[in-house]
C-alpha cells in the first residue's frame, strides 16, 4: 500500500487545493525550489509561477501580503518557514489580520493561511527555530488554530483550513515530517473544531496536540501493561476547541492530564485545565495534571533537551502519580 | 460625493470646481469632528486630516471606482473622497447606529470596501504590506485595477514600508505609494528623524524607483503626478513612491492643541492651505466668487445638519459586539 508522509501530506493538501480552487496562491521563501521542509516541490511545475511566488526574507510583507490579497478575493497559503519567526510579523498576524473583520464591521473576509513548521521535538534547533508556539495564537480572538498530528490529519486539516472564509494558522511539526502512514484515497477533508478520540479508554483522559498525541498513545501503550486505560484526545485545532470532546471525555473517566510542548508557564493545556475545572468539577476524581515543556528558553544538547522535553516517560509517570487520588471513592452521580 | 473618474472628465473647470467642493465638504467635516470631539460626543480619539484634503481628493480623483485605496487612522478624508457615505462616517465617529464599521472600529479603522476603501489600519506602516497584497492580488487576476497606498512621513522609519516597497518593486506591482509629508510624526519634527532629506523621496532609489515630489497642497499637481502614475502601473509600468508636501492645521489629535510647533510655521502654512489655493485659482480663472459662497453655504448647512441627524440616532444594539468576527457572522471559538 502506497505511504504518506506528514511532509508529503501537505503537498498533498496544497496541490489537492490548488487543484480544486484556482485563487489558491502560494508565496514564501524558497517555496518553488520545495521549501527547506520539501512541502511545496513541484507545485510550481505543476501550477505555473502565477500560483507559486518566491518571496525576499520579509515576513512583514509575507504575512501583509497574503492579506491583501485574501481582502481581494484570492486564497492565500503564506509559508512562515518557521513558526518562530511569527514574532517578526506578530503585528500583522494579531493586529491587522486577527481584528481586520470585526473592527470594519464585517467588511472584508480573510480566507488565508499561514503554515510552516513548529514545534522542539529533541532536534536541536534550540530556542529560535525550536519553539512550539501555538499558544501565541491562542490568546488573540480572530485566529483560528490547527495542528495536526499525522499525515492523514494534515491532509484533511490543512484542506479545511484553506477552504475556510477565516483565517488559519496551520502549524506543521518539524519532528513529524517523516512520519509515515498508509496513503488515504480520494480527496481528504477534516472539518474544523472536532477533535478524534485516538484511543479509547475508561480510567484517564489525556488530552494532545501535534506531536504530543502520539506521546499520549504511546504512553497510554505502556500504562495499559500496568492496568490503566487511558483515553487519548486529539484535539486538532485549538480554536475552534472542541470543548464537548474533552468534557465527554472526562465525564466518562474522571481524570485529566493535559500534554502540551510549549513551556507550561502559560501554555494552551492552562485554557483546557480551567475549562475542566470550570465545567467538569463533579466528574473529577482527581486534580487536572499538565505535562509541559520545561519554563526556560530552550537547549541543544541532547543531554540538556531531555530534561525539558515532554516525553511518553513523563506522561506515563504523571498518570500514575494522579491515579493515586483513586483511592478516593467514586463519585456518585 | 461623487468621485471624477477618468472616464467622466469633464471641462478642467467644471473638474476644478468639484475637486474645490469635494475638499470643502471634507475641510467642514472634520472641523465638525473637531468641535463635537471638544463637546465630550466622541468616545477614543480623533486624528484629523485637516489641511491634507488635497491629497485625498486629488487622488482620489484619478481612480476607477474599482480600484482600491487604503491608509492610516488619519483617514476619515480618504474614506469620503472615494464616496464613503458621510452620514454613516459619522455614525461611527459618534457611536451611533449606522456607523460604518458597526461602532467597532470607530474614528481610527474608517473602511468603506463598498468604495473602495480597504481601511484605516493603526499600527503606523502595517497596512503597507496589506496594500502589497490587494496589488499582487490584481497582478495575478489581471484586472487592471491599481491600489493606492497613503501613509504618513513618520512610517518611512518603520521596517513593514521598506519590506513593502521592496516587494512592490519587485514584483512590479501596480501600486502607488503616497507619503503624506505632514512635516511631523505625533510631536517631533520628520527632520529630526530621518538621516535624509526626505522622507519617502531620499528613499526611493533604494527600490529602483523615481524619486517624485508633489505640492501637496495643490490639489491639480496631486491629480496630475498621481494620476500619471496611476497610469503607467495600469499599464504594468510597476510602483510609484511620491512624496506629498503638506501640512497638518491641527495637533496630531484632536486633543493636542500642537503647541510644540513654532507659532510662525503655523502662521504660514495657514496662507499655503489647500482650500484657500483652490478657492484663489477658481476665482482667478473666471469662476464667479457667488457662486462659490453659495456652494460653501450648501456645504455648511449640509454639514451641521448631518451632524444633528446623526446626533439623534439611536446608539448601537450591544448585543452585536459579539457578532463580525467570523465570516459566519458569530464569534464562538469553542462549542
Ligand atoms: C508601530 C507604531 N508605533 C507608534 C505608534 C504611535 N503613533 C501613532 S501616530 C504616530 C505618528 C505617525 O506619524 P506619521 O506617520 O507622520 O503620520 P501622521 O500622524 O503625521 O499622519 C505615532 C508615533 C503607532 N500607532 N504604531
Ligand atoms: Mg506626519
Amino acid at each position: 500500500m502506497a505511504e504518506l508522509t506528514y511532509r508529503n501530506a501537505v503537498l498533498a493538501a496544497l496541490a489537492q487545493e490548488m487543484e480544486r480552487d484556482e485563487r489558491v496562491v502560494l508565496l514564501g521563501e524558497d517555496i518553488t525550489s520545495g521549501g527547506v521542509f520539501k512541502t511545496t516541490v513541484g507545485l510550481v511545475d505543476r501550477f505555473g509561477a502565477h500560483r507559486v511566488w518566491d518571496t525576499p526574507i520579509s515576513e512583514q510583507a509575507i504575512v501583509g501580503a497574503a492579506m491583501g490579497a485574501a481582502m481581494a478575493g484570492l486564497r492565500p497559503v503564506a509559508e512562515v518557514m518557521f513558526s518562530d519567526f511569527y514574532a517578526v510579523c506578530w503585528d500583522q498576524v494579531v493586529n491587522e489580520i486577527a481584528k481586520t473583520r470585526y473592527m470594519t464591521g464585517g467588511q472584508v473576509t480573510l480566507p488565508l493561511v499561514l503554515r510552516g513548521a513548529n514545534g522542539f521535538g529533541s532536534l536541536g534547533f534550540g530556542s529560535q527555530h525550536g519553539q512550539s508556539v501555538e499558544n501565541w495564537a491562542m490568546c488573540v480572538p480572530g485566529l483560528k488554530i490547527a495542528s495536526p498530528a499525522t499525515p492523514v490529519e494534515m491532509v484533511g486539516l490543512l484542506a479545511a483550513a484553506i477552504r475556510d472564509e477565516d483565517p488559519v494558522l496551520v502549524f506543521e511539526h518539524k519532528a513529524l515530517y517523516g512520519v509515515k502512514q498508509p496513503a488515504p484515497e480520494g480527496e481528504q477533508f477534516i472539518p474544523l473544531g472536532q477533535a478524534r478520540v485516538a484511543r479509547e479508554g475508561t480510567d484517564v483522559t489525556l488530552v494532545g496536540l501535534s506531536i504530543t498525541v502520539g506521546m499520549c498513545e504511546r504512553a497510554a501503550a505502556v500504562l495499559a501493561d500496568t492496568g490503566i486505560s487511558a483515553e487519548v484526545i486529539d484535539l486538532r485545532t485549538l480554536v475552534p476547541l472542541d470543548a464537548q470532546a474533552v468534557l465527554g471525555s472526562v465525564g466518562k473517566t474522571g481524570r485529566l492530564v493535559v500534554v502540551e510542548e510549549n513551556p507550561g508557564q502559560l501554555g494552551w493545556g492552562a485554557a483546557i485545565a480551567a475549562l475542566a475545572a470550570e465545567e467538569a468539577f463533579d466528574d473529577l476524581r482527581a486534580p487536572v495534571i499538565r505535562v509541559s515543556g520545561g519554563n526556560v528558553p530552550w537547549p541543544v544538547a541532547r543531554e540538556l533537551e531531555a530534561v525539558v522535553d515532554v516525553s511518553p516517560e513523563r506522561i506515563a509517570w504523571a498518570v500514575q502519580t494522579l491515579m493515586k487520588h483513586a483511592a478516593a471513592p467514586p463519585r456518585q452521580h | 460625493m461623487t468621485q471624477a473618474t477618468a472616464d467622466e472628465r469633464r471641462t478642467d473647470g467644471d473638474r476644478d470646481t468639484v475637486l474645490y467642493e469635494q475638499m470643502l465638504f471634507i475641510r467642514r467635516f472634520l472641523e465638525k469632528v473637531d468641535v463635537l470631539y471638544r463637546q465630550g460626543q466622541m468616545h477614543g480619539p480623533a486624528h484629523l486630516g485637516l489641511g491634507q484634503e488635497a491629497i485625498a481628493v486629488g487622488a482620489a480623483s484619478v481612480l476607477r471606482p474599482d480600484d482600491y485605496s487604503i491608509g492610516t487612522y488619519r483617514g476619515h478624508a480618504h474614506a469620503l473622497a472615494r464616496g464613503a457615505p458621510p452620514e454613516a462616517v459619522l455614525a461611527e465617529l459618534l457611536g451611533r447606529e449606522g456607523g460604518i464599521c458597526g461602532g467597532k472600529g470607530g474614528s481610527m479603522h474608517i473602511t468603506s470596501v463598498e468604495h473602495g476603501y480597504y481601511g484605516s489600519y493603526a499600527i503606523v506602516g502595517a497596512h503597507l504590506p496589506i496594500a502589497v497584497g490587494l496589488a499582487w492580488a490584481s497582478r495575478i487576476k489581471k484586472t487592471g485595477q491599481v491600489t493606492i497606498c497613503f501613509f504618513g512621513d513618520g512610517a518611512v522609519n518603520i521596517g513593514a514600508f521598506h519590506e513593502a516597497v521592496n516587494l512592490a518593486a519587485l514584483w512590479a506591482l501596480p501600486i502607488v505609494f503616497v507619503c503624506e509629508n505632514n512635516q511631523y510624526m505625533e510631536y517631533s519634527p520628520i527632520s529630526s528623524m530621518i538621516p535624509v532629506e526626505r522622507p519617502a523621496a531620499s528613499r526611493a532609489s533604494a527600490y529602483g524607483l523615481e524619486p517624485l515630489v508633489v505640492d501637496g497642497n495643490d490639489v491639480s499637481a496631486v491629480a496630475e503626478l498621481v494620476g500619471a502614475a496611476v497610469d503607467k502601473a495600469r499599464d504594468g509600468g510597476g510602483p510609484a513612491l511620491i512624496e506629498a508636501d503638506t501640512y497638518r492645521l491641527k495637533g496630531h489629535s484632536a486633543a493636542d492643541a500642537g503647541a510644540y510647533r513654532p507659532a510662525e510655521e503655523v502662521e504660514q502654512a495657514r496662507t499655503q492651505e489647500p482650500l484657500l489655493r483652490q478657492r484663489a485659482a477658481l476665482v482667478s480663472a473666471g469662476t464667479d466668487e457667488q457662486d462659490l459662497i453659495r456652494l460653501e453655504t450648501r456645504i455648511a448647512i449640509a454639514v451641521s445638519g448631518l451632524a444633528d441627524r446623526v446626533l439623534a440616532a439611536p446608539k448601537p444594539d450591544p448585543a452585536t459586539v459579539w457578532t463580525d468576527v467570523w465570516a459566519d457572522g458569530g464569534s464562538r471559538w469553542r462549542n
